[in-house]
Parts: structure tokens; sequence; C-alpha cells
């Protein structure tokens, strides 16, 4: 029972993150029509906004201190983070453990700007091109992005520590009453599972409320009428290509305390955040969201000892499996609309 | 000639001259100087790759450019054949017929199985299929999870599978060579030709794998030319429509894909028969991903297109990828120092382990500005030339480029 | 298609007449056929061929492999301050190259897939000429490389591969490894773990499913079931996996006390700081504190897993903070050439470089069944890991093996890792033929000299 109830928030908590990807992923398909294969390079773009933060924030001048030596018995150079010697030792390491939550002021302007290029300096032109065009293009761009990042971060994975408040875990079995220590989780990922759920109900919300997101909507419903009344949809799309660059960016900003970036991070993440957006359903923002969930607690639940018992190795290929089960019985995925994407 | 129009003959002929003359052509510098050792390409190991990856996007090509459907798991394939060689290595001996027969048919039943299911989507839908078919046969190869339930190993898990000593190999005779044979013949012996200062190697398991190429280049003239070719060439412009004609388009469609998969997997056995180790890696969805590109930078639905996609890309992997930084320094040397310095450390990023870069900006660069390929590429220039010379401008950059 | 049946006939003739032209006597080179592959003749030059992950997950480890690999080279041809020639038991190599020869090398990049590995190694031997590749960083990648040097008739310096199968089932006679197996790992941690957590321990393993996390896990298994502790459940994990969460989760209410992650690079770094997450190392169980224990350690995984490593239990083949002459001559020059200190992987290679050239110069030949003939049974010392021997009979070296430990208050970013203790060569010996390493069936096969 215990294990099962922590196989299930484990499964909440990966399917808050498939959601939150699937979800930038599908709000691209549904404005845009574009099948954006870069999408996993956003996320990474993210990540390594927490990573630029974090060093930028242990910025350091260097001392020298005859006291220490180094591995070849030279005098150790000591780095002093500046931060450290601006706000005092105590500030500066407080400012230095936030470094994961302070990257959201880089993250969501460098994520805005990344948007706004690539919709109107790539995106743009292929419209009108095949979906296959768009997938090899950004395919490419995938590409680009990655040797850029590994050309200026390397190739091995960098440590992100979370704020040290966050370390350790929580004991839910203790708050709902059960036995202590039976059921704890681990603080971070459920302030991931939060974070997820708030940016989900703000892109609902925003969608939902506001007028440019109805105009929106009208866009996504069809896109011809909506220009005819005067309005420069296309504007708004290039807007809304920024916010769901940014909701990939945060994803994988808060995402770094979990898994360490490495600038392949993006193409680990690109295949199965397709098969989450395609299960749901082609620009479906609820579909999106229903099958990362489903998808992140049917994975969860396959790598409990009872099934793999009986199936080993089902862990592995649960997702395709279910993948291509819902696409046989479900054609246009759990709740996509017809006609999107078929062509 | 055999059934081809002057024109395809012509394309065919040159085919075949390109891949008997291919280590005179890709060894264009001698052998010990500094640009040969940069940029020759006519080595044995290298020219087996591009005639094998050229087999396979032909293949490719058969399904993606005659019908539009984007298949992101032929890499699948490819590695079901290549187990499928490797066992019948095990099994009977290193006689390669048993095993491209059996490479062959046993991936043309897997594409009989994941076309049935994947062709009932069309769009981006049967791109994910196809995908989650492929990513679950890697996972099962990649973790041995057939060999967990048999208790013996059928993929061998990441190591990959080889042939041991102690293999039945019931066919294999006392004498018989202990590699890939074709009664007898070895497939890596070989022949240097020196000439001066260039030296030419002719061996035996390439011009093996170009017959296959040739052969199979052939009968993708032939599918092009055909009824059936027509057919697919209809449902790419508009499935629907001919349905409402009253023609049902799937059993083409199914045709297409497992001739396709069929290719794979021969071109599977193939890289089997050259090199008698095979791994799951070579399922993974890069390596699909990777069939797209060639396809892509050649020029989908050309004809010589994949074959020019597929050299590309593995030259790139294999000569760009082994510049370093003092080759560099080498070459630029006759320059003033600081223009020097400032021209390689330019170039620098996007060789050697760089070449990723250049391989994603070249495709890019291909898609956007050059949907058609290195293919369309070539007659942009050819119609240029020839406006020039003529006043009387061609069509030729409006033919289909086939 | 209805006339293929006459053009493959057609074509098969051509086929069958080219291939007899083939057949023919091979042509020899005009620089002297003497036998073997790529024999240098009478060239001023030797090549060798560095073939290590330049782009991928393991990028930085084969960079650091390639930084080692050249200043090896720099050595054997007389430049720099020699390094670890120095301190080397045998005096044959006096900086004026290998017999006489200077050596040149060529560098591939594997991407640590077996396939891509072996392309660049046959492009390396058929088009670059080498006589010996050296390099890598996964055992499929070493396993894979050296069946094809096996074929081809060169020897393979094993790089970085940890696997028991690369000198076990899978030892070639052309292939000779440097670095320790997941066996020695297991042996040498058995009785410091033994000291420090006790005999009655439950283990839990997570391990990465492919066949270097299998034979690490049997060997850990093995080890720490001989000193009285029990196996509580080994579960597989998807290699790549990312996010091991639903795979630690449950080990929270195993009744286990100690964690086994038999993991490596990535998924070792996201494993262990997933299960540190999981409060794993602040948790009691039956009244002990809970323990991790990460078999294999690397130091750039170790910079990648950060503060979480503190504590933990890990092995290694070799480390910078060693004290001997060897390892202090090696650390000065990589250290003044590169400005930090050389990893382990770096280390392996450098030393195997040295080694061969050093066989070379006893055989006094290139040929291959020269070198192996020279390398097997040899007995050496100031490499670094005290007296070493290359054993004939798998072509594994016996060394002194390092149980380390994650450094509690690291002074600076390279020292993240401190020794414990180095275990004595004795007590990580086993049998050629021991059931891990393919029983009785696991042969060497006969060298192979190819041309």
């Amino acid at each position: 029972m215990d294990e099962f109830l922590i196989q299930l928030l484990n499964g909440l908590d990966r399917g808050a993150a498939y959601a939150l990807i699937a979800l930038g992923l599908t709000l691209i398909f549904g404005t845009l029509g574009v099948v954006n294969f870069a999408h996993g390079a956003l996320f990474m773009i993210g990540a390594f906004c927490t990573v630029t933060m974090q060093r930028f924030l242990n910025l350091s001048q260097t001392v020298i201190d005859d006291t220490q030596k180094d591995f070849l018995g030279n005098p150790l150079e000591v780095e002093v983070p500046y931060v450290q010697s601006w706000f005092g030792e105590a500030a500066g390491l407080a400012i230095q453990d936030w470094s994961v939550m302070l990257a959201i002021f880089l993250t969501i302007p460098v994520m805005l700007l990344v948007g706004y290029v690539m919709e109107r300096g790539l995106i743009r032109h292929f419209y009108s091109r095949p979906h296959a065009d768009q997938i090899l293009v950004t395919f490419g761009l995938a590409i680009i992005i990655g040797e850029i990042i590994k050309y200026f971060y390397g190739a091995n994975p960098i440590q992100t520590p979370m704020p040290s408040a966050f370390l350790g875990t929580w004991d839910m079995g203790a708050a709902f009453g059960l036995e202590a220590n039976s059921v704890a989780y681990p603080k971070w990922r459920l302030v991931y599972f939060f974070f997820s759920a708030l940016i989900i109900a703000a892109v609902f919300a925003f969608l939902q409320f506001t007028t440019f997101g109805m105009v929106v909507r009208a866009g996504m419903a069809d896109r011809e009428t909506v220009g005819m009344l005067g309005i420069d949809i296309d504007r708004r799309f290039t807007i809304v290509f920024g916010i769901a660059a940014c909701v990939a960016g945060l994803a994988g900003m808060m995402y770094t305390p979990i898994l360490s970036p490495h600038y392949n991070i993006g193409m680990d993440f690109l295949v199965l955040s397709f098969v989450v957006v395609v299960v749901g359903g082609m620009g479906s923002l609820p579909g999106a969201v229903l099958s990362g969930f489903m998808l992140g607690i049917l994975q969860s639940f396959a790598s409990l000892k009872v099934v793999t018992n009986i199936v080993p190795g089902i862990d592995q290929i649960i997702i395709y499996l279910v993948a291509i089960i819902i696409l046989l019985t479900r054609p246009r995925g759990l709740m996509g609309r017809k006609g999107v994407m078929e062509d | 000639m055999l059934g081809l129009n002057s024109r395809d003959t012509k394309l065919l002929l040159l085919v075949i001259a390109l891949v008997i003359f291919a280590p005179f052509l890709l060894n264009p510098f001698p052998t010990a100087s500094n640009l040969g050792e940069s940029f020759n390409a006519g080595y044995p190991a290298l020219m087996q790759r591009f005639v094998i990856f050229g087999l396979l996007v032909i293949g490719f090509n058969l399904l993606f450019g005659l019908t539009g459907y984007l298949s992101f798991g032929h890499a699948a394939f490819l590695g079901v054949g290549s187990f499928a060689a490797v066992w019948m290595f095990k099994l009977l001996g290193y006689n390669v017929l048993p095993a491209l027969v059996m490479s062959t048919i046993i991936a043309g039943i897997f594409s009989v199985m994941i076309g049935y299911v994947a062709l009932r989507r069309s769009g981006i839908y049967f791109s994910i299929l196809t995908l989650a078919f492929a990513q679950m046969m890697y996972s099962i190869a990649y973790s041995d999870l057939i060999g967990k339930f048999v208790g013996t190993p059928i993929t061998n898990g990441e190591t990959g599978l080889q042939v041991y000593a102690s293999d039945p190999q019931v066919l294999q005779g006392a004498n018989a060579p202990v590699l890939p044979h074709l009664f007898g013949l070895e497939m890596n012996s070989q022949t240097t030709l020196a000439m001066g200062g260039w030296e030419f190697t002719f061996q035996v398991g390439y011009y093996f794998a170009a017959f296959f190429l040739v052969l199979g280049f052939y009968l993708s003239i032939r599918i092009f030319r055909s009824p059936m070719g027509l057919m697919l060439r209809a449902i790419k412009s508009n499935q629907t429509r001919m349905s409402y004609t009253g023609l049902n388009s799937k059993p083409y469609m199914l045709a297409a894909f497992v001739i396709s998969g069929m290719y794979a997997g021969l071109a599977g056995g193939l890289m089997a028969a050259m090199d008698p180790l095979t791994g799951a890696e070579r399922m993974f969805w890069t390596a699909s991903g990777e069939i797209v590109v060639m396809a892509i930078l050649g020029g989908a639905g050309t004809l010589i297109g994949p074959v020019l996609g597929a050299g590309m890309i593995k030259y790139l992997e294999n000569i760009v990828s082994k510049i370093q930084k003092d080759f560099l320094e080498l070459w630029f040397a006759f320059l003033p120092d600081w223009l020097e310095a400032a021209v390689v450390n330019i170039i620098y990023p996007f060789v050697g382990k760089g070449w990723h870069l250049t391989l994603g900006v070249m495709f890019m660069l291909v898609i956007i500005y050059l949907p058609g390929g290195m293919v369309e590429g070539g007659q942009r220039i050819t119609a240029r030339f020839k406006r020039k010379k003529k006043t009387d401008a061609p069509d030729g950059a409006k033919t289909p480029a086939e | 298609m209805s006339k293929s049946n006459f053009t493959r006939r057609g074509v098969l003739k051509t086929g069958a007449v080219a291939g007899a032209a083939l057949s023919l006597p091979t042509y020899l080179r005009a620089d002297g056929h003497t036998g073997y592959t790529n024999a240098p003749g009478d060239s001023g030059t030797v090549k060798f061929g560095f073939n290590v992950p330049q782009t991928g997950p393991y990028a930085e480890e084969g960079l650091d492999e390639l930084r080692a690999q050249e200043l090896a080279v720099e050595h054997i041809n007389g430049m720099g301050d020699g390094g670890m020639l120095n301190t080397f038991s045998e005096k044959n190599l006096d900086g004026t190259g290998i017999l006489g020869k200077k050596v040149e090398f060529v560098t591939g990049d594997t991407q640590t897939k077996s396939d891509v590995a072996r392309a660049s190694a046959q492009s390396m031997i058929q088009k670059d000429g080498v006589i010996m590749v050296n390099g890598g960083s996964s055992s499929g990648v070493a396993v894979a490389v050296q069946g094809l040097c096996q074929e081809a008739g060169i020897i393979f310096m094993a790089g970085l591969t940890h696997s028991n199968d690369t000198t076990g089932k899978d030892r070639k006679a052309n292939g000779f490894r440097h670095f320790f197996n997941g066996y020695m790992s297991g042996a040498a941690l058995g009785p410091v773990l033994k000291n420090e957590y006790g005999t009655d321990r439950r283990a839990y393993h997570l391990t990465a499913d492919y066949n270097w996390g299998w034979t690490q896990q049997e060997s850990m298994q093995a080890s720490t079931e001989a000193m009285g502790w029990e196996t509580a459940e080994a579960v597989l994990t998807p290699v790549g996996a990312g996010d091991f969460s639903s795979y630690i989760a449950p080990v929270l209410n195993s009744g286990a006390d100690t964690l086994i992650l038999n993991h490596y690079g990535g998924d070792m770094v996201n494993s262990l700081t997933q299960a540190v997450q999981f409060g794993l190392k602040d948790k009691q169980v039956n009244g002990k504190d809970f323990k991790i224990i990460v078999p294999l350690y690397s130091e750039l995984m170790a910079a990648g897993a950060g503060s979480n490593i503190e504590g933990v239990f890990g092995s290694m083949n070799w480390n910078w903070q060693l004290q001997d002459e060897g390892t202090a001559a090696f650390v000065k020059s990589f250290g003044e050439k590169y400005g930090f200190p050389p990893s382990g992987s770096a280390h392996t290679c450098y030393v195997q470089t040295l080694l061969y050239a050093d066989a070379v110069t006893r055989a006094g030949s290139f040929r291959p069944c020269a070198v192996a003939e020279a390398l097997e049974d040899f007995q050496f010392d100031g490499m670094g890991n005290g007296p070493t021997l290359y054993r004939g009979a798998d072509h594994q070296c016996f060394k002194d093996v390092l149980v380390m430990k994650g450094k509690e208050n690291p002074s600076n970013q390279y020292d993240t890792l401190e020794i414990v203790e180095v275990t004595p060569v004795e007590q990580v010996t086993y049998e050629p033929d021991h059931p891990m390493f393919g029983g009785s069936d696991a042969s060497l096969g006969t060298c192979n000299d190819g041309a």
C-alpha cells in the first residue's frame, strides 16, 4: 500500500513534468500549426539559464592564499565570489543558495527573446511548408543549439543544487495519519509539482479569461476568419510562441536540481514529449495535460515490483506501448480534434 | 535498356560507373600528402558504408519520397536485419548468402506487422507510431528483454551480438574462412594498386555491397516508373481524392512500406556481412533521424538523391570529424600569423569534435533554401550554367528531379 | 521488374569476373610487405590511433584521454619532461621514438557507440595505417573495437572499460586492458565495507540494464554476500533513464539499509543526486544509518554529482592524489601542460600508450604477435599503481585497487574524492577461468598479425 502511494506521488510528479513540456509543444501546434522539434532545445536553454545564473552568482575574484597549496604545490588561489564580498558572506551565501529560483529573472526574458527570434526568424517561413519540413528544420536547429551549448558549457552534466531549504523529504504519510516515514517524498519534487500545476493553471487562465486569450483561441479554431475581422493574429501568435518557449524554459529551469543539465538533455526529452502530445491529441491543451499525467503515472506503476515480476522490462517500454494502443483505438489521441495534423 | 528509358539508363550507368570507380574518385589526393591524409575517403570501410547507407536510403525514399509518409523508425529494420544476419552466422556459418536472405525476410516480416498497424494512421500520427515501435524495439534489444525471457542472449544487450568459436555453425566447412565470405571468397580480401603517390584499394566486400546498391537502385527506378509508383505518388499529392475515385490505397502503402523495410533489412544484413558484430544502438531513434536527414539532404523523391545524401553524411561523419586543430594550422600556415589564428579559430568549432554543428547548419540551409536537396542544388547550377551558354533557358529547374 | 532476373544474372556474371580479378595475388606495396597489417616499413614514423569519445555523454572523459595520449606521444618522442618514463621500471624508451621511429597519431570520435567506434577504428587502420588503437570510455565500445582489431591484425590497448567481459568471455589475443574491472571493484570494496558498516546489512541494488551493469552487480553481490550481507532486491534500470525516482522510491520501504548504485556516467550522477533527494542519506533503517555505495568512481562524475558524493564509498583504478613518484611525475607534467590534474581514464590511456611503446622496443618489432608476447606476463613498476602484472592468460593487468570516499569538505574543485585504502593486488586476483569471466569456455584465440 505504501509503495503504491509513493508510486502514485511519483507518477503525479513525473506527469507534471511531462505535462508541462507537452503543454508548450501543444500551444505551438494549436496556434501556429508547426511541429517544433526544437522544443527539447528550449527546455535545455531554460535549464542552462539556471546554470548561467549559478555561474554568475559565483563569479569570483582570485585571492592568492600562501598558507594553502594546490595539487602542484604552488600557493593556492582562493576564489571569493563577488556576491559574498559585496553583500557579506551570509547574505551572499543565501543568494547563491537560491540561484535556481533566482534564475527565473533570467529565464523569462531569455526565453521570450529566444521564442520571438525563433518565430520571426525561422518558423514564420515554414507555415506553408509541409510538416515534414517543419520537423526537419527544427530538428536541425535543435542540433545547432545543442552544439552551441556544448561549446560553452562542455558535455559533462553540471550539478545545480536546489535551495537548502528544500533539501530532504516531507513525511506525507504522517501528515495524512499514516505511520511515520512510510510515505516520505522529496520536498523539491513536491515544489516542482506545485510549480507545474501553477504554470498550467496560469496558461489556461490566460487563454480562458483574457481578451488576448480569447482572440488566440478564436485564431486556433479558425485563423482566417479572425484575420478577416481585422485582427493581427500573426503578431499574437508570435507572442504565444514566446509564451510556449517560456513554459518550456521554466520547466527546464526548475528541473535542474532533479536532473543535472547537459547539452543533450533536450534530445532526451524530445521523443517523450512528442509521444505525450500525440497521445493527448494534437492541438488539445487539456489533452496534453491529461496524457502527461496519465503516462507519468502509468510509467511509475509499471516499475512496481509486482508488475515487473510478471512482465520484466515493461517499465522500459510502457510509454510506447500505451501510445500505440491509444493511437489505434482513438485515432486522434485522447482529446484530439478532427483534421489537425492529418495531412 | 532493361526496360528503362534512355534517361534512366544513363542514370543507372552513371551509378554503376560511380561505384566501380569509387576507389579512384574518392582518393583524389596522393596518399601521403596532407590533403590526402585529411580528405581521401577511398578506403574500404568507408566505401562500404557509402553503398550500404545508399541502399538503405534508396529504400527509405521509396516510402517517404513517393508517398510522403515520414517513417521515424526505419533504423529498427536495419537493426533487425543485422541481428538476423549475425544469428545466421552463429547458427549456419559465415557464408553471407543465407544471412542476407534471412535478414531481408525477417525485416520484411517485421515491416508487415508494423506497417499494418502504423499505416492505419497518417501524417504525424504515422511518424510517431513508427517512432514508438522503433524505440520499443530498441529498448528490447538494448536490454535484451527477449533474452531474459528465453534464458539465452538474443541481442546480447549493449555489448552487441557477435560470433563465438563455441557457436554451432552447422554448415561451416572445416576449411571455410572464419570471416564472412561468399562461397570461400572472403569479404575483407583486398588488393592494393600503387600508382605514383596514390594507392587504391579494391575490396571484395565493397564490390559485393556495391552490387546490391546497383540492384537496389535499378529496382527503385523500376518502381518509380511502374503503375504502382504512380499510385504511391497519387497518395502523396492527395490521398482523399484517390480514395474517392474508388481506389484502395492501403495495399499500395503497405507494399511500399514492406519493400522499404526489406531494403533496410538487406542493408542491415550487408553491414553484418562486412563486419560481423551488431548492436542495438543502430536502432536508436537518432539513427532513424539520420536516415531522414540523408534522404532530405540528397533530395527526397529523386532517384539519385538518397545515394548522394548518404554519401555526404557518412563523409562528414568519418572525415570532417577527424580534422584536428593542427591540421588546420598546417593548411593556413601560408597566411600571416594573426589571420591564420583568426581563420583557424573560426573554422575549428565546425570540424573535429564540432562536426555536428556543420551537420546542423548544412541541414538547416538545405531545408530552408533547397527543399529538393542536393539534386535541386545541382539542377539550379546546371540551369544557370546552361542559361549563360544559350539564350533559351531550359526548364531544367522545373522538371521533377528524377 | 519483370526483367530483373535477366539483369541480376548479368550483373552477377560481372560480379564473378570482378571477384576473380580481385582474388588474384595481392599487389605488393613498394614500402615492403613485412607480413603484418600496417607495417611501418622503412619510413621514419609510426602511427597510433587514439579512438575516444569526443561527442556524446562521455565527451569530457574522452577529451581528457586524448590529452594524456598526446602527452604520452610527446614523452616517447623526447619532448616535455618525460613524465612517467623517468619512473617506469623499464628503461628502453629513451625519447627517440620507438625503434628509431617518431610517433605520430590520428584521432577519432567513438561517440560512445559501438558502430561509430568501429567505423572510426576501421578508418584509422585502413586509411591512416595505424599500428595500434588505444582509448575509449565504455565496455561495449571496447569489446566491439577489440574484436575489430583482432580481425584486422592490430594491437588494441583498451582505455576505460570496467566490465568483466572485456578480458572475460570477450577477451581477445590482440586486446589488452590496463584498467581494473567489476570483480576487482567488488573484491576491493568488500573488506572496507565490512569494517565500516559491519556484516549485517541488507543491500538494495539499482543496476544499469546492460552488460557492464550486470557484471558489476554480480561482482558486488558476490563480494557482499560473502561477508554476510543480504541482498534485499536487485532492480534493473533503463540506461539513460534520467529520472530514477520510480526506482528509488521503493527503496524507502524495502527494509534495505544500503543502496548500491551500479551506474556510471550521467546515470550515476542522476541516480545518486536523486537518491540523496529522497533523503536516503539521512535515513535510519534497522537501527543503522542508511548508506549509499557507488562501486565505480570517476573524477568527472564526482564533479557532476557535487556534494552528493560526500561519504559515499567507491573504487578507482588510479587517482592523482597517490603519493608514489610515478604518479607525482605524471601529475606534474600533465598539470603543467593543461592546468588541472589528470583523471583516471587519462592515466590508463597514458600508461597503455607507454606500455605498448615499451613492449615494441623489447620485442624489437612492431609485429602484433611479437608485441603481444612481450606484453604477456610482463611485470613492471613505477606507473602509479605499484608493481603490476600484465597476465598472459587473459591480458588483464593486476595491480592494487583504490577504495575511495567522497570527501566531506573539499578544499577545491579537484579535491572531491579521498583515498581510503589501497587494496593490495593479492586480494583482487582471480583465476583466468573464473565463472564470472566466461569460465573455462573463454579463450583468447590466436594472435593475428593481419595481412
